[in-house]
């Protein structure tokens, strides 16, 4: 029986109220008086040397306030990178400086070369189309292995190469890696390219910076994943403002994907336009803004070799990656390819020899960062696109062979420098294999071949790690933040309580399920409980919301702040019942003394706190606020088993997805319907990856999928009917290390789908006797049809 | 945007007076010229808005049989009013989405002739004629290539009249971005023969197959044009497909055209 309320209930999206009815406060509903609008004059190449940027004619346009160029922006920070790496010779990764405004060389298309503030938009985009540029064009610098074997074009001239670092991990294992393939009895290689992707969140960043002179204190409204960071990185490392002097609001934020986890220049831009014009200034990205500088996705170029022995054991597995860094390192860039990609290389099998090398390369594109799943999706892909392509070579069940390989005694330490805490691969995989009827599929499949179809069936298996992350450990390799999280519980005298938590929603729904945890812990309404998130002027410094963090980390925060709450409630509940504080029990709302009718109400031990007439003073201080920071003990594991069907169109390419499912371990729920939410929609997007975007630049650097008339995104008909598309989270195995055993949702959908996606439409192009063993994604009509004919 | 006027004929003389302004520019839905507006890709200096013009609006049936509709008349009120030809109706009820059906016309649609549009494989496939406020234009000379029509300055068009076949059908396999057509086809069959226009594949914009028409018109079945095909010299290469890909397209999407339409 479904409950009605706290953790396990599928509450109401509270926030969708306002979100649907038109009454959000986004950062572009931020207009603040006497406000100044900029029009950024992006590069429209690729490469090229900054001769001049002559804006004489563009001062005394109408409206003009102040026209801004690189040489402004010469006595501040660049922006900051928060991950150093340190490459397999143990030398720091090349950091290059990274400007607001270009000086010297424009190194992508969309890098931002002046800034004109304006009183208008308008006024300030006609001052910025007035603006001369004297620009010579270099060649550019696109493909990451031409980049690194080839140091002609450099997109930094102070940097030795345009390698940023070449990594390997585990470097001491390497050698008995490449044994244990010399030993091997079969070895499955396979090259691939995992697409780069542009987030497309619904809402486009925006920044809004204000100054007030009087206390010299600067504000940036902000479309953030996480403004303390902002607040941290922009104030401490770009424009030098102390954090008390600096408040960064991130207001209702319309989707991030990662993408808005990061540090941009136009909110330092905006930050410091605002104290050199003395007004607010403000900047909406219009859509073709964002394809050029939001930070983009995945863009690896892998070669994967998995080693089996005669029984088909995994024995060892051996990567070669080129990882696309951009033109400059995005704020956690050199992390993806390396800590979140390398360290899941085991996936959910017992390989006992892995290494992983990545090379971080430069070229003249926009820079890539963390986009939903980040580095998992990388890692899961290369891994079980071999998988599949080992079973078919040695003609066993794709399924058969990973459960025979299937990790299944926990904690398990893998290869690869993590340690599993808790999970049962066994489990989901039969939970996927029953809820998309597998042993249907040849009568399915029969159906489409009458209508001249192929039918293939795909299986994918995947592992995450989550609830980023122990602060000593991802120290130790190489992160410049701790990365725990904080809540704030303030129980107001009436018993209502707010808390105000260091994580961000930008859609996951905090709202709603922060509520439903604390009104189980104390037994009131969720009504009674509101969060606040998202402006650093109140709420307690955290590290904001991405990984898949936000409940494994800051709901484990925002329980240990509730239970000091209780501590304390309890002693104010002994004093006002003249019992000892070990006799008081706390159930439905009301503290009673053990084995007594005598009780108390939580409004009137509330009340007491505020009101304290009748108080142990002389023990307790009198109010009912408690904060707690939260640093994890170790990452979460979060993992799954997914299945889909595909119809493949032999006349045209064209691929339909008939069926998807998919069985997570997610651990405890606390709202099954936002989690259902939250894997529909990832996997919806790992669709997208799978058959419809693809980031394409040409040779030039020029971006060719820059808008939607050529960057294809998923839409409802590209996806299975909802009967046919089931997210399922019943197994579960919890969490061993946070108070609520829980280990994340957010990214699984996105990690999980690509390949499930690819081996059904490569098990499809098989059944038709097409000799395909791999297919790059996007897998459009085209590419299909193409592999299918050659 | 830059700052242009805008005049609101009511008639279709008010609006070819107006189109006589310096820089003027035709609105139909405004779903091609908006966007470029707002991209700064364009600069008129008056746009005339033929959304109120009455008589350049709606779906009728004329004297000599022929389904005529206004050149101002919305996608949407094709897709529900030309009953009399439902290919066109068809064609016409998945074009963009209902968003762009509503705004979207048949005149801008052709006015504009964008290689990947419906209209064009419709017209041209129909052989439609072209009404304008001077002149009467067979659908075989209107279109000139990509972007390129037989539209003189300020020439507006009125009406497109469409001859009703025996039985038609359009066939489009989506580019899948855009959802324009990769590839389109329209297949009409009439007493005295078929036509078969192609939209979305050909860099000189919507083509008329002539020996798919020929096989058609001797025997209108699918197998009869299965040993054709189309070379893909000449074909759009890009991003959702090459030449040969659309080329290929081209056989398919007319195959399946006859099997609906017989």
């Amino acid at each position: 029986m479904p409950k009605d309320g706290g953790i396990g209930a599928s509450s109401k999206r509270r926030e969708d109220v306002r979100f649907l009815t038109g009454a959000g406060n986004y950062t572009d509903d931020i207009n603040i008086h006497g406000q100044a609008h900029v029009a950024f004059l992006r590069s429209d190449i690729a490469h090229g040397t900054i001769n001049s940027v002559d804006t004489s004619a563009a001062q005394g346009m109408p409206g003009v306030v102040k026209i801004f160029t690189g040489a402004d922006f010469e006595a501040v920070g660049g922006m900051p990178c928060g991950w150093q790496v340190t490459d397999k010779h143990g030398q720091p990764m090349q950091e290059p400086r990274h400007p607001i405004l270009a000086h010297g060389k424009v190194r992508h298309v969309g890098e931002p070369i002046a800034a004109v503030v304006a009183d208008t938009l308008e006024q300030a985009r006609d001052a910025a189309e007035a603006i001369v540029l004297d620009i010579d064009e270099l060649p550019a610098v696109v493909d990451m292995k031409a980049a690194v074997a080839n140091n002609d074009v450099k997109v930094h001239d102070d940097l030795t190469s345009n390698l940023c670092y070449d990594w390997g991990f585990v470097e001491e294992n390497k050698a008995a890696t490449d044994e244990a393939f010399e030993k091997a009895a079969h070895v499955t290689t396979l090259e691939l390219v995992n697409n780069r992707l542009v987030a497309n969140p619904m809402e486009p960043r925006v920044a809004v910076g204000d100054y007030a002179r009087g206390t010299d204190e600067s504000t940036l409204y902000t479309t953030s994943q996480n403004p303390h960071v902002i607040r941290l990185l922009m104030g401490a490392f770009v424009l030098g403002i102390p954090e008390h002097k600096l408040r960064v609001v991130a207001p209702d934020v319309g989707g991030g994907f990662g993408t808005k986890i990061f540090h941009y220049q136009e909110e330092a831009f905006c930050t410091f336009a605002a104290k050199a014009c003395n007004r607010a200034v403000k900047w909406t990205s219009s859509r073709s803004e964002a394809f050029m500088s939001d930070a983009h996705g995945r863009d690896h170029v892998t070669k994967i070799e998995l080693a089996l022995d005669g029984d088909n054991n995994f024995t060892a597995v051996r990567t070669e990656t080129y990882a696309n860094m951009g033109a400059y390192l995005s704020t956690f860039a050199p992390s993806i390819p390396t800590w979140l990609h390398g360290t899941l290389m085991a996936g959910n099998y017992k390989t006992p020899l892995i290494y992983v090398n990545v090379k971080a390369v430069f070229t003249n594109t926009v820079p890539v960062d963390a986009y939903r799943g980040a580095g998992r999706p990388e890692a899961t892909f290369q891994l079980e696109r071999v998988i599949d392509k080992a079973a078919r070579e040695l003609g066993v069940d794709p399924v058969e062979l990973r459960r025979q390989n299937f990790i299944t005694e926990f904690p398990y330490a893998t290869p690869v420098a993590v340690e599993y805490d808790t999970g049962d691969y066994h489990a989901t995989m039969d939970k996927v294999l029953e809820l998309s009827d597998r042993d249907g599929f040849a009568a399915r499949r029969a159906e489409s071949e009458a209508k001249g179809k192929l039918r293939g069936f795909g299986i994918n298996c995947f592992i995450e790690a989550c609830g980023i992350a122990p602060s000593n450990l991802v120290g130790q390799l190489g992160a410049r933040a701790g990365l725990y999280e904080s809540a704030t519980v303030r129980v107001n005298a009436t018993g209502g309580l707010v808390v105000m938590t260091g994580s961000h929603s930008h859609g996951q729904g905090h709202e709603t399920a922060f509520p439903q945890v604390i009104a189980d812990m104390i037994g009131i309404d969720e009504s009674m409980i509101e969060v606040v998130h998202g402006d650093t002027a109140n709420t307690p410094m955290g590290m904001g919301t991405y990984g898949s963090r936000s409940i494994a980390v800051g709901g484990s925060a925002m329980v240990r702040a509730t239970e000091k709450i209780i501590a304390k409630a309890k002693k104010i509940a002994s004093h006002l019942l003249e019992a000892s504080e070990s006799d008081i029990e706390l159930k439905d709302g009301a503290f009673s003394v053990a084995g007594t009718d005598k009780s108390v109400a939580w409004g009137d031990v509330t009340l007491a706190a505020y009101v304290p007439h009748n108080y142990p003073l002389e023990d307790i201080e009198p109010g009912l606020e408690e904060t707690a920071f939260y640093d994890p003990s170790n990452f979460t594991y979060p993992a799954g088993a997914y299945t889909c069907e595909v119809e493949v169109d032999p006349a045209t390419g064209e691929v339909t997805i008939e069926r998807f499912a998919s069985a997570d371990d997610f651990g405890n729920v606390v709202n099954p319907m936002i989690v259902e939410g939250q894997v529909h929609g990832g996997i919806a997007q790992g669709i997208g990856q799978a058959l419809l975007e693809n980031c394409s630049y040409d040779e030039n650097g020029q971006l060719l999928s820059a808008s939607y008339m050529d960057y294809a995104m998923p839409r409802a008909d590209n996806l299975p009917a909802m009967d046919h598309y089931v997210v399922d989270h019943s197994c579960q195995t919890p969490c061993t290390h946070n108070p609520l055993g829980v280990k994340g949702c957010g990214e699984a959908g996105a990690i999980g789908s690509p390949p499930t996606v690819i081996n059904a439409i490569i098990d499809a192009l098989q059944s038709g006797g097409h000799k395909v063993d791999h297919l790059d994604m996007p897998a459009t009509p085209a590419r299909v049809w193409a592999a299918m004919n050659t | 945007m830059y700052n242009f006027d805008v005049e609101t004929p009511g008639t279709v003389a008010d609006a070819v007076a107006a189109m006589g302004r310096d820089e003027a520019q035709a609105l139909g839905g405004g779903q091609t010229l908006i966007p470029t507006l707002k991209q700064r890709l364009a600069s008129p200096s008056v746009l005339v808005s033929l959304s109120r013009v009455a008589e350049m609006k709606g779906v009728c049936t004329g004297d000599d049989g022929r389904l005529c509709v206004g050149g101002a008349t919305t996608h949407a009120t094709v897709a529900r009013e030309a009953t009399q030809y439902p290919a066109l109706a068809a064609m016409a009820s998945h074009i963009g989405d209902p968003a762009v059906r509503n705004r979207g016309t048949i005149g801008g649609s052709l006015a504009n002739n964008d290689p990947s549009a419906c209209y064009p494989a419709a017209v041209l496939g129909s052989g439609a004629t072209i009404v304008t406020n001077t002149r009467e234009i067979a659908a075989d000379d209107y279109f000139q290539g990509m972007f390129s029509t037989a539209l003189e300055e300020g020439e507006l068009i009125t009406e497109v009249r469409f001859p009703i076949p025996e039985v038609a059908n359009y066939q489009k396999f989506v580019q899948p971005a855009s959802r324009f057509a990769l590839v389109g086809v329209f297949v009409a069959k009439f007493a005295d023969g078929v036509r078969v226009a192609v939209t979305g594949a050909s860099e000189d914009g919507v083509f008329r197959w002539s020996e798919a028409e020929a096989a058609l018109s001797s025997e209108f079945s699918a197998s009869a044009v299965g040993g054709l095909a189309v070379s893909g010299d000449g074909m759009i290469s890009d991003l959702h497909g090459t030449g040969a890909y659309r080329a290929h397209l081209v056989g398919v999407m007319t195959k399946r055209a006859v099997e609906a339409a017989a």
